[in-house]
Parts: C-alpha cells; sequence; structure tokens
C-alpha cells in the first residue's frame, strides 16, 4: 500500500472511532446540559447496546432492523430507569454523590452484563456483508459506511429535535435556567428524564454499530466514557456541535497516533488529551473561559 | 486525640498482638489479614484526601502501583535492597502526585474525578506496556520476601510488619486531623471561598494532601510487593480504584474509623464471594448503590443512628 | 487615629460588558469606621470581593499600609492583615462553633502536617493557645456557650456573629464587615452596634456594608455612598443624610442624576 493510501486508512478508522466518541460526548453533553452532572455510566450504554443487540440478533435471530430498533428502546428504558431510580432522588446530594451514584451504576450494569454475557467479547454480523470496499486507494470495510452514515443521521436528528421541536427547545430552556423553565409551564423532571432516554438511546446506537467492527464485551464501557468524555470537554462542555467535531478529532488522533507511533499505547492519547485539555483550558476550544466559571460544575 | 478514638486504636493493636494466640498459623486467614492493612493503609489516605479536604480521586491505584513496582522493579533487576525500593517508591509517589496534583486538583468536582480517572488508566496502561521493565501483562514476579537482620518475615510475622505500618499510620492521621493542619483541610472541605478568606492557601494544602495519600498508598504497595512476590497490571486497575473509593465512601467518608470499616467490609466481602465470582461486580455495584441512596454518610454512621447514639457534637447543638 | 491604612485609586472592575465598578477612589484611615452604602447592586459586595483578591480589579490599584495588594490572593491578603465576614454567611458547616473559629488563628500559627502527624510538643502549645485564643473571641462576641455546637445549627444572628468571631481570631488590623446586621432584631442590631466598637476601640479599623440605615449612622465615622458602581457621595453620616443625590438615588430620579 502507498503511504498515501495508508493515511487514508488511518483517516477512515479514525472517523469510524470518532462517530462513536461524538455520539458518546453528545450523550454526555445532552445529560450535562439538562441536568449539571457528568454521567459516568455513558459507557455502559454502548455496551449494552452492543451487547443487547447481539442478544437479539444472534440468539433470538431476529433481523438486524428490528433488533436495532428494539435495542435502543431496551437501553432507553435503562436510561429511563436509572434517572428515575438513582439519580431523581438525589437531586439534592452533594456533588461527590452525584458523580459516585453514576459511578455505582455504571459498576451495576458491568455487573450485570458480566452475569449475563460474561467475560468474553462479542461479534455482530456487518449490516449489509463483509465485502470490503476501495474508497481512494484504501480498503475500508463497508460497516463503516454504515456507521458514518447513522452517525450523521443521528446528529442531524438530534440537532433537529433541539433546534426545531417544541419539547428539545423545551429541554434547551431547562438547561439555562431551570426555575424560569418551571415558571413557564414546562416539566422539569420529565425533561430531566427525557435526557437521560435519549442519551441512551444514543450510546446505545453506537453500540449496535461499532460491535460488528470491533466486537463488544462487558467492560468497554469506562474507556469509552474517558474518551467521550475528553470530547464532550475538547468540545466545550455543554456545546452539542463542539462534541460531536471534538470526537472525530480525538477518534483521528487515535488512529494516527496507533498506526503512525505505537498501537499498545493508543487508548492513553485520548487520555492524554483528556488530561492537557483539563489543565490548560476547561472550557474546550469552542467554549468560553468566562461562561465556564457561571455554570454549576 | 480523642478518647474513644485512643482506646479504639488500643484495641486494635491490641487484637494484632494477641492474633496468634486467637486464631493460630492459619495461613489462609494470615493473608487475609494482610491484605486488609494493606488495603486500610490506601483507604486511610485517600480518606485524608476525600473525607477531610472533601476532594475527589478516582485513579488511587495508581499510586498503590508506583509503590508495588518500585519495590519489585528495583529489588528484582537492579538488586537495590528493600528499604531504599521502599523510599524510592514514595519519592516517586509523592513526585507525580505533586506534579498531577496542582493542575488537577483546581478542577472542580466533575472535572477532577475524571481527569483522576484518566491519570489512573493512563498509568495502567503504563504498567502493561512498558513490558522490559514491568514485565507487561504477564506482571513481575520472583520478588524477593523482606527479612530483618537474616530473619525471614513470612506468616504471622509479615501480619505485625503490615499492622505496625497500619498503627503507626494511624497514629499519625488521628493526630493530622486533630491538628491545624485537620482543621484546614476540613475547611477547605467546608468552604473553599472562607478558608482561603481566612489566610489557608487552600490549593496548597489540597496538594499536600492529596501527596500525603499518594505516599500512603505507595507505601502500601511495596508491603503487596514483597508479600505477595508476584505483581501484575491488573491489581492495579480502575476497577481497584472504584474498589479503594468504595472502602472510603461505604464506610463513612467523614472519619477514618469509618474508612477502615469500609476496608474491613470490602476486604472481607470477595472471600464470602467465592464461588460466586461471577456476580462480584453486580455485587459491588449493588452495594455502592444501595450505600449512596439510603445511607450516604456510609455504613459507620448508619450503625450510630441504628444504635441510638447520636454525634456528640449534634446532641450538644440543641441546648 | 489620622493614618491612612488603606487607599484605593482609579478602581473599575467590569464583568463583560457589566461595570460593577468604576473610577472608585476613596482611602479608610486606621481605626476609622466608615460605611459603604447604596441600593442593591450597587457594587459594595463587589468592592469587598475585590478588596479581597477574590476578583482582580479591571483597573485601578489599592494599597493597604502602604503595600500594594493588586495581583494578592485571598489568603496572602488574609496574611497581610485584612479580614472578613461574607453577605451570604460562609461557615465551615463541618466543624464546630469553636473549631470555626480556631480556623481563624491558621495565619497567626505555623504547625506543619509533619509536627503536626508526630505531635511534637510545640504543637501541643501551640494548640492549646489557639484554644485559649478562640474561646476568648467566643467570649467577646457572646458565644461561649455555644462552642461545642454544629456551626450551621445556630440561629441565623448568632451565625453571624459566629463569623465576625472567626474574622477577629485572625487578628486583623482592617475587617471587612458584609451586611452583618442582616436578619438580626433591633436587640440584636443594638447590641452589634456596641461590639463593633469595641472591635474598634481594640484598634482595629472597620468597613462596614450595610442596609441598615440606623445602626450606620449611628456607628459610622464617615460613609461612602454608592450608585451602579460610582461613588455618589462620601462624608459624615450628617453630611450624607442631607445629600440630594443619595436621596435621589434612593428614592428614585427625583433631582438631578443617580
Amino acid at each position: 500500500m502507498t503511504w498515501a493510501s495508508q493515511l487514508i486508512q488511518y483517516l477512515f478508522t479514525g472517523l469510524t472511532l470518532g462517530s462513536i466518541y461524538a455520539l458518546v460526548a453528545l450523550g454526555f453533553t445532552m445529560i450535562y446540559n439538562s441536568t449539571g452532572i457528568i454521567n459516568l455510566a455513558q459507557g455502559e450504554f454502548v455496551m449494552l447496546g452492543g451487547l443487547i443487540m447481539v442478544f437479539f440478533t444472534m440468539v433470538l435471530k431476529i433481523p438486524i432492523v428490528i433488533g436495532l430498533v428494539l435495542t435502543v428502546l431496551g437501553v432507553t428504558m435503562v436510561g429511563a430507569l436509572f434517572e428515575r431510580l438513582a439519580i431523581h432522588p438525589l437531586k439534592n446530594a452533594s456533588l461527590i454523590t452525584l458523580i459516585m451514584i453514576t459511578l455505582a451504576a455504571s459498576i451495576l450494569f458491568r455487573g450485570v452484563a458480566m452475569v449475563l454475557w460474561g467475560k468474553d467479547p462479542y461479534a455482530l454480523p456487518p449490516f449489509s456483508g463483509s465485502q470490503p470496499v476501495q474508497v481512494w486507494g484504501a480498503t475500508i470495510q463497508l460497516q463503516i459506511l454504515w456507521i458514518l452514515g447513522i452517525t450523521i443521521l443521528v446528529v442531524f436528528g438530534i440537532g433537529f429535535f433541539f433546534n426545531r421541536t417544541l419539547i428539545g427547545k423545551a429541554m434547551t430552556a431547562c438547561a439555562f435556567n431551570p426555575l424560569a423553565a418551571r415558571l413557564v409551564g414546562i416539566n422539569v423532571r420529565r425533561m430531566v428524564l427525557f435526557s437521560f432516554g435519549l442519551s441512551a438511546a444514543t450510546g446505545a446506537i453506537a453500540g449496535t454499530i461499532i460491535t460488528p467492527i470491533t466486537l463488544m464485551e462487558y467492560d468497554r464501557g469506562p474507556l469509552l466514557a474517558l474518551k467521550g468524555f475528553a470530547a464532550a470537554v475538547l468540545g466545550g462542555l455543554g456545546s452539542g456541535p463542539g462534541a460531536i467535531v471534538a470526537g472525530f478529532i480525538i477518534g483521528i488522533l487515535e488512529s494516527l497516533g496507533a498506526g503512525l507511533i505505537s498501537s499498545g499505547y493508543k487508548d492513553a492519547i485520548a487520555l492524554l488529551v483528556l488530561l492537557v485539555i483539563l489543565w490548560m483550558k476547561p472550557s474546550g476550544i469552542f467554549g468560553s473561559a468566562e461562561e465556564s466559571e457561571l455554570k454549576k460544575f | 486525640m480523642r478518647r474513644t478514638d485512643l482506646y479504639t486504636l488500643l484495641a486494635i493493636a491490641l487484637l494484632v498482638v494477641l492474633y496468634p494466640l486467637l486464631v493460630g498459623g492459619n495461613e489462609y486467614f494470615i493473608s487475609l489479614l494482610v491484605f486488609l492493612g494493606i488495603n486500610g493503609i490506601i483507604t486511610m489516605g485517600l480518606c485524608l484526601f476525600m473525607g477531610y479536604a472533601g476532594q475527589i480521586s478516582l485513579g488511587h491505584a495508581a499510586f498503590y502501583g508506583i509503590g508495588a513496582y518500585s519495590s519489585g522493579i528495583l529489588t528484582t533487576k537492579y538488586s537495590i535492597p528493600p528499604v531504599g525500593a521502599f523510599f524510592t517508591g514514595i519519592f516517586l509517589s509523592a513526585l507525580i502526585a505533586w506534579l498531577v496534583g496542582k493542575p488537577t486538583l483546581r478542577l472542580r468536582g466533575h472535572y477532577m474525578a475524571v481527569a483522576t480517572l484518566g491519570f489512573g488508566e493512563i498509568l495502567y496502561i503504563i504498567f502493561n506496556e512498558l513490558s522490559p521493565l514491568t514485565g507487561g501483562p504477564s506482571g513481575l514476579s520472583g520478588i524477593p520476601s523482606l527479612e530483618i537482620f537474616g530473619y525471614p518475615l513470612e506468616g504471622a510475622a509479615y501480619l505485625y510488619l503490615a499492622w505496625g505500618f497500619v498503627l503507626l499510620l494511624l497514629i499519625f492521621s488521628l493526630n493530622v486531623i486533630n491538628s491545624r493542619v485537620g482543621r484546614a483541610l476540613r475547611a477547605v472541605h467546608g468552604s473553599e471561598l472562607a478558608a482561603n478568606a481566612m489566610g489557608v492557601e487552600a490549593s496548597r494544602y489540597k496538594v499536600q494532601v492529596f501527596v500525603l495519600s499518594a505516599i500512603y498508598a505507595s507505601m502500601a504497595g511495596s508491603l503487596y510487593a514483597h508479600f505477595v512476590t508476584f505483581i501484575s497490571p491488573s491489581s492495579f486497575s480502575l476497577m481497584f480504584s472504584i474498589l479503594l473509593l468504595m472502602m472510603v465512601v461505604v464506610g463513612g467518608a467523614g472519619t477514618i474509623w469509618g474508612a477502615l470499616l469500609g476496608a474491613t467490609v470490602l476486604t472481607l466481602l470477595p472471600e464470602y464471594l467465592r464461588g460466586l465470582e461471577d456476580f462480584e461486580v453486580l455485587a459491588y455495584g449493588a452495594i455502592l448503590m444501595i450505600v449512596l441512596l439510603y445511607m450516604p454518610r456510609g455504613i459507620l454512621e448508619g450503625l450510630r443512628s441504628l444504635l441510638g447514639k447520636r454525634k456528640s457534637r449534634g446532641a450538644k447543638a440543641h441546648e | 487615629m489620622n493614618e491612612r491604612i488603606l487607599r484605593v485609586q482609579g478602581l473599575w472592575k467590569s464583568f463583560g460588558g457589566l461595570r460593577a465598578l468604576e473610577s472608585l477612589d476613596f482611602t479608610v484611615s486606621e481605626q476609622q469606621i466608615k460605611s459603604f452604602i447604596g441600593p442593591n447592586g450597587a457594587g459594595k459586595t463587589t468592592l469587598f470581593n475585590v478588596l479581597t483578591g477574590i476578583f482582580p480589579p479591571t483597573e485601578g490599584t489599592f494599597d493597604f499600609a502602604g503595600r500594594s495588594l493588586n495581583g494578592l490572593k485571598p489568603h496572602a491578603i488574609a496574611r497581610l492583615g485584612i479580614s472578613r465576614t461574607f453577605q451570604n454567611l460562609a461557615l465551615f458547616g463541618n466543624m464546630s462553633v469553636l473549631e470555626n473559629v480556631m480556623l481563624g488563628r491558621h495565619i497567626r500559627t505555623r504547625t506543619g502536617l509533619f509536627s503536626a502527624g508526630l505531635r511534637l510538643p510545640g504543637m501541643r502549645r501551640e494548640e492549646s493557645a489557639i484554644q485559649e485564643k478562640a474561646m476568648e473571641e467566643l467570649r467577646f462576641m457572646g458565644l461561649e456557650n455555644r462552642a461545642t455546637a454544629e456551626a450551621t445549627s445556630l440561629p441565623m444572628g448568632e451565625q453571624r456573629l459566629l463569623e465576625i468571631a472567626r474574622a477577629l481570631a485572625t487578628q486583623p488590623r482592617l475587617l471587612l464587615l458584609d451586611e452583618p446586621a442582616a436578619g438580626l432584631n433591633m436587640r440584636e442590631t443594638a447590641k452589634l452596634s456596641e461590639t463593633i466598637r469595641m472591635i474598634r476601640d481594640r484598634g482595629i479599623t472597620v468597613m462596614l456594608v450595610e442596609h441598615d440605615m440606623s445602626l450606620v449612622m449611628e456607628i459610622s465615622d464617615e460613609v461612602l455612598v454608592l450608585n451602579h458602581g460610582k461613588k455618589i457621595a462620601e462624608g459624615s453620616p450628617k453630611d450624607i443624610q442631607r445629600n440630594p443625590e443619595v436621596i435621589a438615588a434612593y428614592l428614585g430620579e427625583e433631582a438631578g442624576d443617580a
């Protein structure tokens, strides 16, 4: 392979990873915007998405499309239950308690997954066959195009939802000023519930589309959450578009780093980005320092 | 220190000294108690940082690992005497804690939590990847066991060593808590704004106690390395960092006794789950959730109010 | 009593587009009781926050006993001898009444991590001295019977007194009181008035932000009136009461600009 096509290869891998990080980052952002909490269990939504999809398509032999819908619905319910049972009762608790309840949930989800699926990784068949495709000299799997396509769809769908629909705008209002939102009749409780459900759904989609390529096992969550969070912060916590762009940036950096420098340390790349950003400019590349000073957390 | 603290301290010391008379040379129990002591040391340090100073660290297994690998690598590959390796580990942990702590402890709650999480993960990756030095995923073996003047420290002798450390560090910790420094830490927890306004340089104290907790963890790591003589990165993973956090929180983050109680519960619990290993992670998640939702001040406080005792302050408040 | 202890020159503070303080000039003399009044949002607490290093000024200088305070962090300013209370109270809720005041002794004491951990004799002596001094301040504020209570279990008025006791424990030369009379009834306010005078008699200069006009007029040597971040009047209580601009600022635009 020529050097250029090698690079294209890395680029596509980077975009693939980046899609997942972008979706995870989006999930973080939605919950952060409506509650100010960082959901440390975000990675588990992805993991559950992948593993539940495996169950539907491999065990129950349900067709992919229906399996996808059912999986997303299932994980959405998990997210909603999580909010009702663990987040809502603690709304007046201290910051550390809130951080830890999401941590506890992530451990719980992992524990359940370990019991149900064990520690082995599981595979999903690619959505439309495993015949690779030639793009600009690089050989890429068709699944990658699915991943990119679905990610773009989800991103635009969510963007549309927040900017054009009444419910979406209501949720944005809650983020800005819960009291004012309540005063104009918005049911803040329900908005928070929705944001958790939506976040879970986004994570689940990410899980289902990535599993055909990277497989999925019970403890993929934490690392995904960390990288997704890195993207969310890099893009300016609270900014959806920022999170998406940053997700792709991190994905590409990781891919280039793995290919050009060392594959053993590839996970450390995103983590280093995370630390550097937090240390130097926690408001991210798209956020403003002043604005982040005024935010709750 | 307060009288109850002193009595509890003496009681523990008594139990340690009398141990052989109580249970004899049962190797399994001895191991368990050594691990309990080791975990207790890390937990005490973490409690000073989290419970008293009110900060959060989700990556403390890293410092435990630094201590363990320093002792392991220096004694096996460079024939450095264990004491030298021990202090090198402490120095490294302290240095890294200081370097990482300064920028990280400026961050607010969630950011601090995630930054420490990221830091812990990076160290874990390093332990795995630096194979020539650390032995990689297959670990480092052949770590020499300790001896004093030619007399090998094994079994019950190691128990005394580990718990000797625990008691000394416990005394040190209690002294710090009940001092000007302890007050400064608690002030930072209570209101960083007011602490600064009263002349307590909050950022400096946060880093100081972070470094101290890293030193505790490093000591525990060295003790661990010489006891098990084989270490691998899996002992220093995120799961262990979370377990440490749980020990502090579940027991009762507010006091050092709570932290030790948490260490006891969470070190002994896996033993009861033998055979139910598949459910281990699930159990941890469930326990943490239940404690956070229903006993947010930890088991110690839960027990206290159950037994009808109240914290002496609370009772006197209604004069 | 005439030496200048605090000098503020050309102080500006903006938050983005919002001008909180504009071109502020004033001095405070040693052992003076100087009050700062003005309608809500006039910038009084912002002034205190800038003077204690919580926000850096956008422009301007302020020096204390001849030393410039620009760019100093809050803990450094406290060490130099300026202490304060907070409008919304900032007690250490996780500590007792006594411990809160003992914390005030922090900058006047030295025990470090190792002396504390090893419980060296010097540390023990210092610790009992700290406790004694703290009890003294509690007695001064009339709170000695509440020493072991949890700080936030006290009624609001006593919590405000506790904050003052804590600030006094730092042995300040200049004490900034931010609305100490808020939520106090008439009897408590009268007692507070006397306490502030006793604080001044101890050699401490007092700067006071207050809304309670009778308190302000009764104890102040000088009053400075702020409106929209600008000084609109400065002088003795009598002069301020008669100043038409001040009256306009409080009652709305009747005569002249506010």
